[in-house]
């Protein structure tokens, strides 16, 4: 269980000691990450299933060997080998894999909601490995590790969220995992990709770019992605690169220990400049590394996991 | 057959009685409205004491999906479904498969509701050929055939040269052009009202704008060219200010809202209930005071359903992927009770909305209780509570954001041209 859940939808519904619970449970999981036999037995027996509905090499990669690690078995199902092209609805889709009993479904799905609507039908844990524009929970959890770990306490920072907040499922779950922590989240990006009424969520709006930076601890930059309708949000992306791109002029405005996080994958040269990519600032790759351990505790917490993580 | 219906409270929009009487049905016609009408022989009698004695509803919106869409709903069900409602008198729109935009399809139509013998059934032929929007479609065959109005409804007109045509042409033919008012331009690919419920949910939105930038060009049309539109499901206070201001202009603009509308507001999207998805969307708190607002002071005229059954595998999809459309006849009394309930219009106001308004816009028989009349009558039992249950709907389509809603008001007796089509105890009756 997390929260009052045995999925993982989304962080909105979750309260700070739930969110705090799956981060420490994570801790021990890093430990176990970093042994030369990088194994437990913990879930042994069960069974998890990575549907991915939409490509994605780094996040089914990261469940799947964070399954492993924790001796569970893990299956890939992706719909461009299924039956998703041939017409079967996903509930469909789901509800035959569910019949082959796995304890955990992951799905990725390119649609909004699509893992709240199979959650309410299936007996198994479905963890939403993002679902459209709404969330993508297990990235705002190890966002939130990754900033925990290396400033001890997320109460009181400023997070500044950068890029196209209207379509981004990380921009969502980090607004609510980084609130409800007590932090302060301030969202920024052209002003054709910041949808209405975001402060409902507790984001506040900076007034500009280079606002949002000024005095942050951490920035969070978020992937361009240039396949949505982006004529009509942004006129390319040079442009972008110069006006809303993270760089080192603009980094100076933050604190000297800022913390620079992006979901990947990156577009070098475009929302984030490779000196910054690859700067002391940036803990992107270890937000890499933090992932397989946040979602070896999701696993753990969802599969009724109170044994002893390690052996 | 002859009916006597004692003791209700006769409520007559169109002459403003409101008293207890009796009233008699004989020949399909209202034979007489009276205090102590004496019993005739061979007619059967209803006890409508305590009971609201009304006109038949006239719905000037409705979705009846036949031809092509019989999975959906067809003449017969949704003829059913409306009775039950207490809608004797249904507009139904063109976009069927193949589009109304022929004889052929109208008459088919009106086979249909022969057969059926239910409500009365009164078909919308289409605009443009095919629904295109590219050429007009030819509204002397079709107003022969028995179409009292042309829509593209469903669809915008984009064209703003096809709309002024259509407005102007159809009138030679008594026809009247109801304006299904989107600017597909600035709704995209939205599937809600874009506000912050969009944002939170991460859905694609539909912004305000998108109906009233349309409606706009179609009033300065009107402005230029004359001729009357009708503008189909207002849903926000800006589509109302708007419509407001053109009728002061005195120009002939009327309007229709639906109960959804006045009911719901975006957030009952919450959850991704594909059943609350719907065009155009439920709007903003603001928008919903706005367009009662606007049935108070008279700018929106009529209630109509907007009734669009779809199949429960169009609606058990992902959001994006769901059909848009409410399946509306059966519930749309009690709601309009509900907002009498709440104090924001009389109950012969609204009744006015459902009556002599839609009658005298589309120029329809019925909606009136006066001798001589159509005998299109209904018995409502105000203050019955019950839940909104959709597996009860007659109609196929069980898509209602109101499911398990406590309302108050339901039909216990319909009467089309003299028959009683519809017994609350015995289901249709005909």
């Amino acid at each position: 269980m997390i929260g009052k859940s045995r999925h993982l939808l989304g962080l909105d519904g979750l309260a700070a000691a739930d969110l705090t619970r799956v981060l420490d449970a994570a801790v021990g999981m890093k430990e176990v990450s970093r042994r030369k036999i990088k194994k437990v037995p913990t879930l042994r027996g069960k069974t998890v299933v990575n549907l991915f509905f939409e490509p994605s090499t780094r996040t089914r990669t990261s469940f799947e060997i964070a399954a492993k690690r924790l001796s569970a078995d893990a299956v890939n199902f992706t719909a461009s080998a299924s039956s998703t092209v041939k017409g079967e609805t996903l509930i469909d889709t789901v509800k035959n894999i569910e019949s082959m009993a796995p304890d955990v479904v992951v799905i990725r799905h390119k649609y909004s909601g699509a893992t709240h609507m199979l959650s309410d039908r299936l007996r198994c844990s479905v963890v939403n490995a993002g679902d459209g524009s709404n969330q993508h929970p297990s990235q705002g959890l190890l966002d939130l590790y990754t900033v925990r770990e290396k400033k001890g306490n997320l109460k009181g920072l400023k997070v500044v969220i950068a890029g196209d907040i209207t379509h981004s499922r990380v921009a969502r779950s980090d607004i609510y995992g980084f609130t409800r922590m007590g932090a302060e989240v301030f969202v920024t990006g052209p002003p054709t990709m910041i949808p209405p009424g975001i402060e409902h969520m507790g984001a506040k709006v900076a007034p500009s770019f280079e606002a949002g930076i000024e005095g942050a601890d951490v920035i969070i930059m978020l992937r361009i992605q240039l396949e949505r309708r982006s004529g009509a949000l942004i006129p390319g992306l040079r442009e972008y690169a110069r006006f809303f791109g993270l760089n080192a002029q603009r980094l100076k405005l933050a604190k000297e220990d800022v913390l620079v996080m992006h979901p990947g994958p990156i577009n070098r040269g475009v929302e984030i400049s490779s000196e910054i990519a690859d700067g002391i600032q940036s803990v992107i790759l270890e937000q890499v590394e933090n992932g397989v351990a946040v979602r070896m505790a999701i696993l753990y917490l969802l599969c009724g996991g109170t044994d002893e993580v390690a052996d | 057959m002859k009916w006597l219906i004692k003791g209700g409270r006769i409520l007559d929009p169109a002459s403003g009685r409101d008293e207890v009487a009796d009233i008699l049905l004989e020949d399909g016609v209202i034979a007489g409205v009276g205090k102590q009408i004496v019993e005739s022989r061979g007619a059967g009698k209803v006890q409508a004491k305590g009971l609201l004695v009304l006109p038949g509803m006239l719905d000037m919106h409705c979705h009846l999906r036949e031809p092509g869409f019989e999975y959906k709903e067809t003449v017969a069900s949704g003829a059913a479904a409306a009775v039950k409602g207490g809608i004797t008198s249904v507009m139904c729109m063109a976009n069927t498969n193949p589009v109304n935009d022929g004889a052929s399809v109208t008459a088919y139509i009106l086979d249909k509701a022969a057969d059926a013998g239910l409500a009365r059934v009164y078909p919308v032929g289409s605009v443009t050929k095919g629904m295109k929007g590219e050429s007009l479609s030819e509204m002397g065959e079709l107003a022969a055939a028995g179409c009292v109005a042309v829509s593209d409804d469903g669809h915008p007109v984009p064209n703003g040269e096809i709309m002024r045509r259509a407005i102007q042409y159809s009138a030679a033919f008594g026809l009247f052009v109801i304006d299904h008012a989107e600017d597909l331009s600035i709704a995209g690919e939205g599937v809600m009202h874009e506000g912050y419920v969009s944002t939170m949910l991460g859905l694609e939105g539909i912004p305000t704008s998108a109906a009233v930038s349309e409606m706009a060009r179609n009033i300065a049309l009107l402005r230029e060219f004359g001729g009357r539109i009708h503008i189909a499901h207002v849903s926000t206070r800006s589509a109302v200010d708007l419509i407001r201001n053109a009728r002061a202009e005195g120009l002939d603009v009327t309007a229709e809202t639906c109960p959804h509308y006045f009911t719901l507001d975006q957030e009952a999207v919450i959850g991704y209930d594909t059943s609350a998805k719907v065009k155009p969307p439920l709007r903003t708190a603001d928008d919903v005071q706005g367009v009662i607002e606007g049935l108070a002071d008279g700018t929106i005229e009529v209630i109509a359903t907007d009734h669009a059954p779809h199949h429960a595998d169009e609606k058990d999809v992902e959001f994006d992927l769901a059909a848009f459309g409410i399946s509306g006849l059966e519930t749309a009394l009690a709601l309009t009770l509900g907002l009498v309930e709440k104090g924001r219009l009389s109950l012969m106001d609204a009744f006015t909305k459902w009556t002599v308004n839609p009658a005298r816009i589309a120029g329809l028989p019925g909606g009136r209780l006066e001798a001589g009349q159509p005998a299109d009558v209904i018995v409502v039992d105000a203050d019955r509570e019950w839940t909104v249950d959709p597996a009860a709907f007659l109609s196929k389509g069980r898509n209602t954001p109101f499911r398990g809603m406590k309302v108050r008001g339901q039909v216990v007796n319909t009467f089309v041209g003299g028959n009683m089509v519809f017994d609350r105890a015995k289901g249709i009756t005909r």
